[in-house]
C-alpha cells in the first residue's frame, strides 16, 4: 500500500511540474494584464525543439535554453500584438496556439536526422535522471519528493521564490499594479508597455521549461500533440491558484494527482472504457472551475487583475 | 517629433477594406520566408496551391466540400463572439451533432418511415450541439464560470466520446478493424450537388443571409450588439443579458452541429475517424477574419477552404506536412490582428521643437 502511495506520488510530481513551471508563468503574465491563451502552442513549439536541440547536441542545459528561447519569442509575439499593436488578446493567444501546434508537428517531422527521414517521433535522446538525495529519498511515502530530477527540484524553489518576489519586492508591487489599475501606475511613473512585455516574455520562457519538461523529463522525447490540452489545463490552473503563484502547487498536484490515478487505472485492466479515463483531466478542470467560480462569488473574493486581458492607452483616457 | 496613436471617431470604411488585403499580403511573404528556410520555392508551392484549390470543376468542388463545414461553424461562432461570448467549442458542437446524426440513423431507421430518418437525423444533430454549447453558455450566465475553458474542454470530450463509440459499441462488426460504424443506408445520404459538394451548402448559403438579416435588421440583432459593446448600457436598456445570452449560443451549437451531421450524411456517410479535423478552431479564424460579418464569412470560408484543399495538393506534391496548413492559419491571423488597430486608431505624427512639449 505504502509502495503505492509512493508511485502515485512519484508520478503526482513528475506529471504536476511542467503545469507549476507554465502555471507560474502564466500567473506572472496575467498579472500585468496580459492574458496569453497561446500556452499549449508555446509548449508543443519549446517540447520539440528543447528535444531536437538535445537530440542533436546532447546538452540538456542547451535543451532548455532553448524551450526558454522559443518561449520567450513566442510570448513576445503575442506581447507585440496585444501591447503594442491592442489586438484581441483572446484571439491573438488562439492564433498562437494554432500557429504553435502545426508549427510544431511540422518541426517534429523536419528536425530529426537524415536517417530517420527528419522525423523527430520515436527518437530517443538524453533525458532529465532523477537523483536520489541520500536518506531523505529512502523514507517511505515521501521519499517520492526527494528522488526526482533537477527541473523538479527547481520547481520546489520557484514556488516560494514565485510568491515572495510578486508580494514582497519592490518589482513585484509595481507588477502588481499594472495588472490592477494602470492608470494609477502609470501616474506613479511606472512604464506600462515595458512592464507587460517583461512579464509577458518572461512567463513565456517558464512556459517553455514546462513544455522541455514533457519532451526531456516526463515522456522523454516528442510525439505529436505531447500536451494533451495540458496548456489549457494550466490557463485553468491559473484561475484555480487565484493569481497566487505559491497556490499553483495545488492545482498541479490535482491534476497530476488525476493523470496518475488514470495511469494506475489503465495499467490494473480496469472494465472503464480508456476513453472515459482519458475525459477526466477535461472534466474536473470543469468541475474544478464551476465549484471555484462558485466559492469566489460566494465569499466575495476577487482574484482576476482588473486589467486582465484590457489594452490600455494613455490617450484614451 | 513624436508618434501617438488617435483614435477614430467612426471606424474607418477604408480600413475595413484595406487591413485585411494588406494583411493577407504580409502574410503571404511571411509564409514565402518560411517556405524558403525550408527549401520549399514559394512561388511554386502558391501556385500549386492555387491550382489545388480553383485549377479544375473537380477541385474546385472538392473546395466547396471544405467550405461548407467551415461556414456552418463560422457562423455560429460568429454569433457567440458578436456578445464577446468567446465560444472555442465549435469542434465538439460539430462532433457531438455528428454523433447525435449518427445513432439516429443507426438506431432508429428500423422503426421510422425512411423519408423521416435523414430530417430527423438533422433536427436531432442541431439539438445535440446546442445542448453542448449550451452546457458552457449555462454555466457562464449562472455562475460566471469561464467560457473559454469550458467550451474547449466539452471538445476534448465530444471527441474522445466519438472515439469511444466507433473504436468500440458503435464499430462495425464486418469493417475489418476499422475504427467506423457500418455505412449508412443510401436513403439517409445527404443528397450530393457537384462532385462531393453535399446540400449543406445551400443551408450554409442561405442561413449566412438569414443571419445577417438577423443580426443587422431585427430586433434581437441589436440586443446582441448592445450586449457585445457595452453591457452595462445593456442592462441599464433593460436588455435580458442571460436570457440573449443563452438563445444566441443554443444558435451557435445548433449551426456547429449541422456541420456535424452533413459531414457524416453528407460525405462520410458513417462515423468514423477524421470527423474532428479542426474545421471549428479554423472557425473562429474564418468568423474573426470576416469581421463577424455573416455574408463576409462565406467568402472567407472559400479562401480558408482554398487554402486547406491547396494545402493538401502541396502535401502530397511537394512532400510538406499537413500541419502546414495551421500555420498558415497562423501566418494569416497575425498581420490581421496587428491591422485592427488601424481600423479603430490613426497614427499622427507629432513634430515638436522642445523637448519639455513631450511630456505630459
Amino acid at each position: 500500500m505504502i509502495e503505492l502511495i509512493t508511485s502515485l506520488m512519484a508520478i503526482t510530481l513528475r506529471s504536476g511540474a511542467s503545469l507549476i513551471y507554465a502555471t507560474v508563468g502564466e500567473i506572472y503574465t496575467e498579472r500585468s494584464g496580459i492574458l496569453n491563451l497561446g500556452i499549449e502552442g508555446m509548449m508543443l513549439m519549446s517540447a520539440v525543439t528543447s528535444f531536437a536541440t538535445v537530440y542533436h547536441t546532447g546538452s540538456l542545459f542547451l535543451g532548455i535554453l532553448m524551450a526558454m528561447l522559443v518561449g520567450g519569442a513566442m510570448a513576445s509575439i503575442h506581447a507585440f500584438l496585444s501591447i503594442t499593436m491592442r489586438a484581441n488578446q483572446v484571439v491573438s493567444g488562439l492564433s498562437i496556439t494554432l500557429f504553435g501546434s502545426g508549427m510544431a508537428s511540422f518541426l517534429g517531422q523536419r528536425l530529426g536526422p537524415e536517417s530517420n527521414k527528419g522525423y523527430l517521433v520515436g527518437l530517443v535522446g538524453a533525458k532529465f535522471e532523477p537523483i536520489a538525495i541520500p536518506f531523505l529519498s529512502k523514507l517511505p511515502i515521501i521519499g517520492a519528493i526527494f528522488n526526482q530530477d533537477i527541473l523538479t527540484y527547481i520547481v520546489y524553489l520557484l514556488l516560494p521564490a514565485g510568491w515572495y518576489y510578486l508580494y514582497k519586492t519592490r518589482n513585484g508591487l509595481n507588477l502588481r499594479a499594472v495588472g490592477e489599475n494602470p492608470q494609477t501606475a502609470d501616474a506613479m511613473g511606472i512604464n506600462i508597455a515595458k512592464v507587460r512585455y517583461l512579464y509577458t516574455i518572461l512567463g513565456g520562457m517558464l512556459v517553455g521549461i514546462g513544455g522541455a519538461h514533457l519532451s526531456l523529463s516526463y515522456a522523454p522525447g516528442w510525439t505529436e500533440n505531447i500536451t494533451g490540452g495540458r496548456g489549457w489545463i494550466v490557463i485553468a490552473l491559473v484561475i484555480f491558484s487565484m493569481w497566487n503563484p505559491a497556490r499553483a502547487v495545488w492545482g498541479a498536484i490535482l491534476f497530476g494527482g488525476i493523470n496518475a490515478v488514470q495511469f494506475r487505472l489503465q495499467a490494473s485492466g480496469t472494465t472503464i472504457p480508456a476513453a472515459y479515463l482519458n475525459m477526466l483531466p477535461y472534466l474536473a478542470t470543469i468541475f474544478v472551475l464551476v465549484i471555484l467560480t462558485w466559492w469566489e462569488a460566494l465569499s466575495k473574493r476577487v482574484g482576476a487583475p482588473s486589467a486582465l486581458a484590457k489594452s490600455y492607452m494613455r490617450e484614451d483616457k | 517629433m513624436r508618434i501617438v496613436f488617435e483614435k477614430r471617431k467612426t471606424l474607418s470604411r477604408k480600413a475595413i477594406f484595406l487591413v485585411p488585403l494588406a494583411s493577407f499580403f504580409i502574410s503571404l511573404i511571411l509564409t514565402a520566408i518560411l517556405l524558403a528556410i525550408f527549401k520549399a520555392n514559394p512561388f511554386v508551392t502558391f501556385i500549386a496551391m492555387f491550382k489545388g484549390a480553383f485549377g479544375s470543376w473537380p477541385n474546385f468542388t472538392e473546395t466547396l466540400v471544405k467550405a461548407t463545414p467551415l461556414m456552418l461553424t463560422g457562423l455560429g461562432v460568429l454569433v457567440a463572439f458578436r456578445l464577446k461570448f468567446w465560444n472555442i467549442g465549435a469542434e465538439g458542437q460539430l462532433t457531438l451533432g455528428g454523433i447525435a446524426a449518427s445513432w439516429v440513423v443507426l438506431f432508429w431507421t428500423p422503426f421510422l418511415p425512411p423519408w423521416m430518418v435523414l430530417p430527423l437525423a438533422i433536427l436531432v444533430g442541431m439539438l445535440a450541439g446546442a445542448f453542448w454549447a449550451g452546457i458552457p453558455a449555462l454555466l457562464k450566465v449562472r455562475l460566471k464560470v469561464d467560457e473559454v475553458l469550458t467550451t474547449l474542454m466539452l471538445n476534448y470530450v465530444a471527441i474522445l466520446f466519438a472515439e469511444h463509440l466507433y473504436y468500440g459499441p458503435w464499430r462495425d462488426p464486418k469493417g475489418f478493424g476499422f475504427p467506423g460504424t457500418p455505412q449508412f443506408p443510401d436513403f439517409t445520404w445527404l443528397p450530393r450537388i457537384a462532385g462531393r459538394a453535399h446540400l449543406g451548402l445551400i443551408f450554409a448559403l442561405v442561413l449566412a443571409l438569414v443571419l445577417w438579416f438577423v443580426l443587422n435588421r431585427t430586433r434581437w440583432g441589436f440586443e446582441l450588439q448592445v450586449i457585445g459593446n457595452n453591457p452595462g448600457a445593456a442592462q441599464t436598456q433593460g436588455i435580458h443579458i442571460a436570457k440573449n445570452i443563452m438563445t444566441a449560443l443554443l444558435l451557435a451549437g445548433a449551426l456547429a452541429g449541422l456541420a456535424g451531421v452533413c459531414e457524416v450524411t453528407g460525405i462520410s456517410r458513417r462515423l468514423q475517424q477524421g470527423l474532428s479535423i479542426g474545421y471549428g478552431y479554423t472557425a473562429i479564424i474564418v468568423a474573426w477574419l470576416a469581421q463577424l460579418n455573416p455574408i463576409a464569412t462565406i467568402i472567407v470560408a472559400l479562401l480558408i477552404a482554398a487554402l486547406l484543399v491547396g494545402g493538401d495538393q502541396v502535401q502530397m506534391m511537394m512532400g510538406l506536412p499537413a500541419s502546414m496548413g495551421l500555420v498558415l492559419q497562423g501566418m494569416l491571423l497575425f498581420p490581421m490582428l496587428a491591422g485592427s488597430l488601424f481600423t479603430e486608431y490613426r497614427l499622427r505624427i507629432i513634430k515638436t521643437k522642445l523637448r519639455d512639449a513631450q511630456s505630459g
